[in-house]
């Protein structure tokens, strides 16, 4: 097999490891809009990247983490719906990022392969950068797991027993904006959240337990990318889109599995 | 007349009833989006005492209690807790999302590293074992309730904290639940601040009543008011803001029982 196709196989899968169990938790916490909105930001992170002179990761990043505080601050005052506020910041934000990279003359980006990704020009710094975010993600995943959990369920709760819940709130977006930054390459920041949503979703019904949803989504997030990338390069179709048909397809068919006594 | 008279069957004991409280406000309000729910409430809950708070809809009860847990901010008064407290909060209705697959067992380990077998206690002490396994989604109201009671044991509280626990629950539900929070405070000697709408269920059971309507129009031991018609003449104030209450605050009574049409629902000042 090619070193390219090796790459896009480990990045591929890297990210599809770190999706399983993040999204879950936006299935859980019905965050999937506010992923969305975090990934649309993206864009004007890689613009700011490139303008400050810092990695572009660094700058999505950057960026996702002061959109989410923005957000918190916003529906702390309720003045307007929260899926008003996502809506407005979700589309300002991509166009924004649009209009940066415009008037960023020297600036020679493939808009493209950021939208929809390319799986299949990930280098070797790519593949350490994804690694490291998406270990980071995971391991702060795993250290706040039953917190975040205990959170998810009922904030009031949480709080009466003493547990830090905008900390954890803001941990958790903190951890959303690092698998984006980590994916952005793989599938493009506008199906990023299909990653994490698609198979969380596919995996619900047959598990009992967090933990068994979150393992078991990992599972398909790795089968919709072999197959996703199989397929893209048996026929020669867009690496990204392929694995979000891939992973849609496993969603379909997980849902005609008949499981028992549910 | 001695009020002492007044308590012939008090469950309290004196050393009880002199332990410092376990929770206190201090002239506490709360003011949210410019109106006045609570108006310098004076609230204290000792070891060992059943708290009813009742009042109409609107009248800040739960609010109260959402101080007195650290969930609301007073505008101006205080709330003290003694140190590090253990409070044991049953909320009123708990609903978790159809997508988190979650057994009623893994529930209860959610909230502090607890050991398995002190989940099976817990669940057995709340009469809820059976339900252990079950997803956390298909259990009903009442069960839920007492998950919650277990769930709250579970923080070895010290003070116990329901918001209307009678609402999920029939009426033989309720009778159960409360012998099961009365049979904890004997027990654990804890103390219990209950929210109540249903007067009737609680009263037996209760040691002091919190009429609430904004301010405290009036507290009293319920089973007094009703055992002693002289205590009720004594304190007629009072005895007539239970009456109210009950009636949902459509009307007043005067002093000899009879019916006021058209009283506001400021209990005590009628």
């Amino acid at each position: 097999m090619d070193d390219f196709v090796l790459r896009a196989l480990a990045a591929g899968c890297g990210i599809a490891l770190v999706a399983g169990p993040l999204g879950s938790f936006v299935v859980w916490r019905r965050m999937a809009y506010f992923g969305d909105t975090l990934a649309h930001s993206a864009l004007l992170g890689v613009a700011l990247g490139f303008l400050l002179g810092v990695n572009p990761l660094i700058g999505v990043v950057g960026v996702c983490v002061a959109l989410a505080l923005a957000l918190v601050g916003l529906q702390r005052r309720r003045a307007l719906a929260s899926d008003t506020v996502l809506g407005i910041l979700s589309h300002s934000s991509l166009s924004l990022g649009l209009v940066a990279i415009a008037f960023l003359e020297t600036l020679r980006v493939d808009l493209v392969a950021y939208l929809f990704g390319d799986i299949l020009s990930v280098t070797t710094a790519d593949l350490a950068w994804i690694y490291a975010g998406g270990a980071a993600a995971l391991g702060g995943l795993l250290l706040l797991w039953r917190r975040l959990l205990a959170v998810t369920v009922d904030e009031d709760l949480a709080r009466v027993e003493g547990m830090p819940v905008e900390a954890l709130r803001l941990a958790f977006m903190l951890l959303i904006a690092l698998v984006i930054a980590a994916a952005m390459k793989i599938v493009g920041i506008l199906l990023i959240t299909s990653l994490l949503i698609i198979p969380a979703a596919a995996a619900r019904r047959f598990s009992r337990t967090p933990e068994a949803m979150a393992a078991l989504a990992s599972v398909f997030g790795i089968a919709a990318v072999l197959g996703g990338l199989l397929s893209s390069l048996n026929w020669d179709l867009p690496g990204g889109p392929s694995i979000v048909v891939a992973a849609a397809a496993l969603f379909l068919a997980s849902m005609m599995v008949p499981v028992a006594n549910r | 007349m001695s009020i002492h008279h007044a308590a012939p069957h008090a469950v309290r004991s004196p050393v009880l009833s002199l332990a410092p409280p376990l929770i206190g406000t201090k002239g506490l309000t709360v003011r949210l989006g410019g109106r006045t729910i609570l108006d310098r409430v004076d609230l204290e809950v000792r070891p060992g005492e059943i708290v009813t708070l009742i009042g109409p809809n609107g009248a800040g009860k739960t609010t109260l209690v959402r101080a007195v847990l650290g969930l609301v901010r007073a505008s101006s008064g205080v709330v003290e807790r003694r140190r590090s407290l253990r409070i044991g909060y049953m909320p009123q209705r708990l609903t978790v999302d159809a997508t988190l697959p979650l057994t009623v067992r893994r529930f209860l380990a959610l909230w502090r590293p607890v050991t398995e077998a002190r989940i099976t206690a817990a669940l057995e002490e709340a009469g809820v074992s059976h339900l252990a396994a079950s997803p956390v989604q298909t259990v009903s109201g009442g069960e839920m309730q007492r998950v919650l009671l277990a769930r709250a044991l579970l923080g070895d509280p010290e003070l116990l904290v329901l918001d209307e626990p009678d609402q999920a629950v029939d009426v033989h539900g309720q009778a159960e639940l409360f012998g099961r929070i009365e049979t904890l405070r004997r027990t654990r000697g804890c103390g219990v601040l209950l929210v109540s709408h249903d007067l009737h269920t609680v009263m037996a059971r209760t040691d002091r009543v919190l009429c609430l309507n904004g301010h405290v129009c009036c507290q009293g031991a319920p089973e007094d008011v009703r055992r002693h018609p002289e205590y009720r003449a004594l304190f007629g104030g009072h005895a007539d803001a239970l009456a109210v209450y009950v009636h949902h605050h459509d009307h007043a009574h005067a002093t000899d029982g009879a019916v006021v049409p058209g009283h506001d629902g400021d209990c005590c000042h009628g």
